[in-house]
């Protein structure tokens, strides 16, 4: 076995199913101790490409590594070393909780400490129930819990907090961070803007089985178009050339009582000290700064008009 | 897709421990393959004692009363039950519900969980016979004359049916279709095993049909066995037919089963 400092490798990855083209060509490298994204709307190849990665499925082209291994020939080292949660998996209804968790801890050489995943994510006192009479929440943070059970090197987690309430959200997300800083790398398939912003260290964007943008979150909100925004409720009427006569406005749109001014540079002040020179003040005011949902949007949209 | 049988893997092997405890609860908690394998035909055996003209022997059964015959079909009704209902019902329902899918992310294959249904499964066959011949011993009826002959038959018989169940579990999509055809195939079977029409009683034509049937030539090779000399040369072709089912459904449930 080769040395390896990439948890996982995919280059030119394709998948297709008839004539839909699922992957088209992903190529993605992710480091040890990484916490990596993958967003992308609906339908846009994300789950395939995961279970393309973890030996799910067969991709039609492409070279897959996970922590240098190959998911087909070297199967059950992989399955010792990668923890997966599936969007879509189920259980036994008549087994309890308890003997779940038993079951799969079973199943690994090195597993984690069991108590100590289930408190994280409050189902400490739930070993007794039957599975068939958990919530919805509770049977995805069971899920979290068994893609976790094995003490992975690398973690797979498909839509971990979809169907979470917040509180049960944050509790996912710091047990991700603990685990993560004791040297799992993680990969999470994410609908949740918030979520990438607050995990990840670098996102993949996925759109029409294709990467548009990779990069750090932050990174990427700060490239979105768009730019800044201001909100205010002007004191009395104005002359809305008044504002698109300046450089830094690109745009001006009234809503209702609120007027929405986008643009870039000193948006704010220059905004402001343009309507105070007309004798009208702002109130009620509100700054937008673009953010991942901006890069989302803006980058998926632009791939569609290309596509 | 298709995911071929792994060899046992990286998974310590009390894994597999685990997962036959919990088919045992799941076996106790949704108990199908117990009625059906077990208190049903021990249930049965009872109730026809009950009725005197069953315990009289008849000249025209070889000596033996219809009591004494009920013995071996009651068996082969309970292998039956488990072959069609008690082993693929919950595999199909576990590649319904995604069960398999999961658990081909860890170091547990699939198969390992076929191979635990089955344990269970035979165990309860095994309670099943247990069951039958205690029952049948307490209301008189004989004893296998030939116990390793009778071994044989009952082996055979299981590698004759249980196949069958699995190839059930490749062709059904869902718990619903399996249990269609489990009764499809059930209901034709138990005639030709003779559950309401002894074999010795049938018209030769319908003797012949249920001599090459796999639950008929299960019965008839469990009864020759209970009866004397087992296997002989002249007598072996129930065994035969049993290995060739066996081989057949064996084949057919490898080709065509699929994990998800």
């Amino acid at each position: 076995m080769t040395t390896h400092s990439s948890a996982v490798e995919i280059s030119h990855l394709r998948k297709t199913y008839g004539n839909l083209v699922a992957v088209d060509d992903v190529s993605v490298s992710v480091a040890e101790g990484e916490i990596f994204g993958i967003l992308g709307p609906n339908g846009a190849g994300k789950t395939t490409a995961i279970e393309c990665a973890i030996g799910l499925r067969e991709p039609d082209a492409g070279a897959i590594r996970l922590l240098g291994l190959d998911p087909h020939a070297d199967r059950d080292q992989v399955r010792q070393l990668v923890g997966v949660q599936l969007q879509a998996s189920a259980f036994p209804p008549k087994l309890r909780v308890g003997e779940i968790l038993d079951m799969y801890r079973s199943f690994y050489r090195h597993p984690a400490d069991v108590s100590e995943l289930t408190g994280a994510l409050g189902l400490a006192g739930q070993r007794g129930k039957f599975y068939r009479s958990l919530s919805g929440g509770q049977r995805q943070r069971l899920s979290v819990v068994l893609a976790l059970i094995g003490r992975p090197r690398l973690a797979v987690l498909d839509e971990m907090t979809t169907g979470l309430d917040p509180q049960a959200r944050r509790d996912a997300w710091g047990l991700i961070e603990r685990v993560r800083d004791r040297g799992t790398t993680i990969v999470l398939v994410t609908h949740f803007m918030e979520e990438a912003e607050r995990l990840c260290d670098r996102v993949a964007l996925i759109d029409h089985g294709r990467v548009v943008a990779l990069d750090a979150p932050d990174r990427l909100a700060a490239g979105a178009q768009g730019g800044k925004s201001v909100r205010f409720v002007p004191s009395g009427p104005f002359d809305e050339t008044l504002l698109t006569g300046l450089p830094e406005v690109a745009g001006v749109q009234r809503q209702g009582q609120h007027v929405l001014v986008t643009g870039t540079g000193d948006l704010v002040n220059a905004v402001i000290l343009a309507l105070a020179a007309a004798g009208v003040t702002a109130g009620e005011v509100q700054l937008g700064t673009p953010d991942l949902e901006d890069a989302f949007v803006a980058l998926t949209q632009q791939e569609g008009a290309m596509a | 897709m298709t995911t071929t049988l792994t060899p046992p893997g990286t998974a310590p092997a009390a894994a597999f421990g685990q997962l036959v405890r919990n088919e045992i609860r799941l076996a106790w908690r949704q108990p199908t393959s117990l009625i059906g394998g077990l208190a049903l035909p021990a249930a049965l055996l009872v109730i026809f004692s009950l009725i005197p003209t069953f315990r009289l022997p008849q000249a025209g059964l070889g000596g033996f009363s219809p009591l004494d015959l009920y013995v071996p079909i009651l068996i082969g009704f309970s292998l039956a039950m488990l072959a069609l209902f008690g082993l693929p019902i919950p595999l199909v329902t576990y590649r319904e519900l995604g069960v398999l899918r999961r658990l081909s992310t860890t170091p547990v294959p699939p198969s390992w969980l076929l191979a635990a249904q089955g344990v269970v499964q035979l165990g309860v066959a095994l309670a099943g016979l247990a069951g039958i011949l205690v029952a049948g011993a307490a209301l008189g009826t004989p004893a296998p004359a030939n116990p390793a002959g009778f071994a044989l038959a009952v082996v055979l018989s299981v590698a004759g049916l249980f196949p069958l169940g699995l190839l059930i579990a490749a062709m059904a999509r869902t718990t619903n279709g399996a249990s269609v055809i489990g009764r499809l195939v059930l209901i034709p079977m138990l005639f030709f095993a003779g559950l309401w029409w002894p074999r010795e009683l049938m018209p030769a034509v319908l003797r012949d049909v249920s001599d090459v049937i796999p639950l008929g030539a299960a019965v008839e090779a469990i009864q020759d066995s209970m009866r004397g000399p087992f296997p002989t040369v002249s007598g072996s072709a129930p065994l035969l037919v049993l290995t060739g089912w066996a081989v057949l459904f064996g084949f057919l449930a490898m080709r065509f089963f699929r994990w998800e």
